[in-house]
C-alpha cells in the first residue's frame, strides 16, 4: 500500500493499480522507496562539479549519496551532523499533482469544478438535476468522493452520465493525486464538463487544490447563516456559493442577506446563487454561470 | 483530520531530501506553522507520532515554530496584529485587512546525520 497517497486505502472504483503502468509513476512497492515522479524539480545538487570533484555516488539501488566519504575515512572534528534548509510548502506535493491536473484540463478543454460542502447539503441532488437538464447541451462526467459506498456514483449514472467513485476510507478529503488517477480512468472528452464532488466536510477539502477551475461551495438553508464565519477557509477558497434548498425558505428563519454578508466578510469576491435542486428554482442561473465560466476558461491563453 | 495527510507529506518530503543529501537519519525537523493557518499544531504533533515510524525520520524530533498573524489594514495604512483569519483591524474595527503573515505551512529545515 502506498502510505503517502493512500492508493491502497482509497480505491478508485474499477481502477486497476498496476505498478509502473499508470501515468502517476509508482516505482517500487515499499513505503520508503516510494517516489512520485511528477516532473517537478527535486534534484538540486550540482551534478557537474567543475572542480573535478564528483561529490556524490550513485548507489546500486539508485539512491544518491552526497558527500559521503570513502568507507572508513573520517576527518577528526568534522561531524556528519548538519542542517539542511528545506524551505518547502507542506502542501507542495499535492500542489504539484494539482498543477498537472490543471494543465491536463486546460489542454483538453475540460471545465472542472470542485463541489464542497457539509454532508447532506444536497450536492448530489444538485448534480443529478444539472446533468439531467443539461445533457443535451454538454457532456458532463463526475468524480464522486466519499469515505465509503458508491451510492452517489450510482445515482449519477442513472442520469446516463459517466461517474467514477473514489472511496477515501479514513480520509476526510480528496487530494490531487486521487483525482489524477480518477481522471485517467474517466478520460473526459475534450470540451466536456467535469464535476468533482468532494467528501462532505466543510473543513479539510478547503486546503487541497485538485486542479479545478473553481471551487463551488454548497450551503443548504437549514445549516444556518453563520456557517461562512464558523468555517471561513472553505468560503475563502470558493469562487461561487450555492444556497440550496430554497424551497424551504418560507418554513425557516434563515436570513439570506445576513448569510451573504457573512460570506463576503471572508471572501469579498464570492458570487452567490440561490437554488432549489428539488423544485428547480434558480437552476437556470446556475447553468448560465456554468456556461459563461466555461467559455472564460477556454478564452484564457493556454500555457502548456 | 487533514493533519494526517499533511504529516505524511512532511515525512515524504524530508525523507526524500535526506536521501538526496546522503543522510542516514533525520535528527530533527522544524516547521513554520502560522496561527491563522487551517491546522492545529497539537494535531500535527499527534499525527507525526503516528506516521514517522519505520522511516529515516523514525526518531526525529519535531519542532513547530508558531508564526503570529499580521495584516495590512487598508484604512489605517499600517501593519496590524491579526487574531483570527479574516478578522477585523484592532484599531479601526473594519475588515479591510489583507493577511501578510500567519498563514504559513512550511518545512523550514532539518538536522541530519
Amino acid at each position: 500500500m502506498c502510505a503517502v497517497c493512500g492508493c491502497g486505502t482509497s480505491p478508485v472504483e474499477g481502477h486497476k493499480h498496476e505498478a509502473g503502468s499508470h501515468g502517476h509513476g509508482h516505482g517500487g512497492g515499499l513505503d520508503d522507496d516510494h517516489h512520485h515522479h511528477h516532473g517537478h524539480d527535486h534534484h538540486s545538487h550540482d551534478h557537474h562539479n567543475r572542480d573535478g570533484e564528483h561529490d556524490h555516488h550513485h548507489a546500486e539501488d539508485g539512491s544518491v549519496h552526497c558527500r559521503q566519504g570513502i568507507a572508513g575515512v573520517h576527518v577528526p572534528g568534522m561531524g556528519r551532523e548538519r542542517i539542511i534548509q528545506v524551505e518547502r510548502e507542506i502542501l507542495s506535493k499535492n500542489d504539484a499533482y494539482a498543477t498537472e491536473n490543471r494543465r491536463y484540463f486546460v489542454r483538453q478543454g475540460v471545465f472542472a469544478l470542485n463541489f464542497v460542502s457539509s454532508p447532506g447539503s444536497g450536492k448530489t441532488s444538485l448534480l443529478v438535476r444539472t446533468i439531467s437538464e443539461l445533457k443535451e447541451r454538454v457532456t458532463i462526467n463526475v468524480i464522486e468522493g466519499d469515505q465509503q459506498t458508491s451510492n452517489d456514483a450510482a445515482r449519477i449514472r442513472e442520469t446516463g452520465a459517466r461517474a467514477v467513485q473514489i472511496n477515501t476510507g479514513k480520509g476526510c478529503h480528496l487530494d490531487a493525486h486521487m483525482v489524477g488517477h480518477a481522471v485517467e480512468d474517466l478520460a473526459p472528452e475534450p470540451g466536456s464538463v467535469l464535476f468533482i464532488e468532494n467528501v462532505g466536510n466543510l473543513v479539510c477539502p478547503a486546503a487541497f487544490d485538485l486542479g479545478e477551475a473553481h471551487k463551488v461551495v454548497v450551503l443548504s438553508l437549514t445549516e444556518g447563516e453563520d456557517k461562512p464565519l464558523k468555517y471561513p477557509d472553505m468560503f475563502a477558497a470558493a469562487d461561487l456559493m450555492i444556497l440550496n434548498k430554497a424551497d424551504l425558505l418560507p418554513h425557516l428563519d434563515f436570513d439570506v442577506g445576513l448569510c451573504i454578508t457573512n460570506a463576503l466578510l471572508v471572501n469579498p469576491r464570492l458570487q452567490t446563487l440561490i437554488v432549489s435542486a428539488r423544485t428547480g428554482e434558480g437552476m437556470e442561473a446556475l447553468y448560465g454561470w456554468l456556461e459563461a465560466s466555461a467559455v472564460r476558461q477556454d478564452k484564457r491563453p493556454k500555457v502548456v | 483530520m487533514h493533519e494526517m495527510s499533511l504529516m505524511e507529506s512532511v515525512i515524504e518530503i524530508i525523507c526524500e531530501t535526506a536521501r538526496l543529501n546522503g543522510a542516514r537519519r533525520v535528527k530533527s525537523v522544524r516547521l513554520d506553522v502560522g496561527v491563522l493557518s487551517h491546522v492545529d499544531p497539537d494535531a500535527l504533533l499527534f499525527c507525526y507520532e503516528a506516521v514517522r515510524h519505520g522511516t529515516l525520520a523514525g526518531r526525529a524530533k519535531l519542532e513547530i515554530n508558531r508564526i503570529a498573524g499580521k495584516g495590512w489594514c487598508l484604512d489605517c495604512s499600517k501593519t496590524v496584529a491579526l487574531k483570527e483569519r479574516f478578522g477585523a483591524c484592532p484599531h479601526c474595527g473594519r475588515h479591510r485587512v489583507q493577511m501578510t503573515a500567519g498563514d504559513e505551512l512550511k518545512i523550514r529545515d532539518m538536522e541530519v546525520s
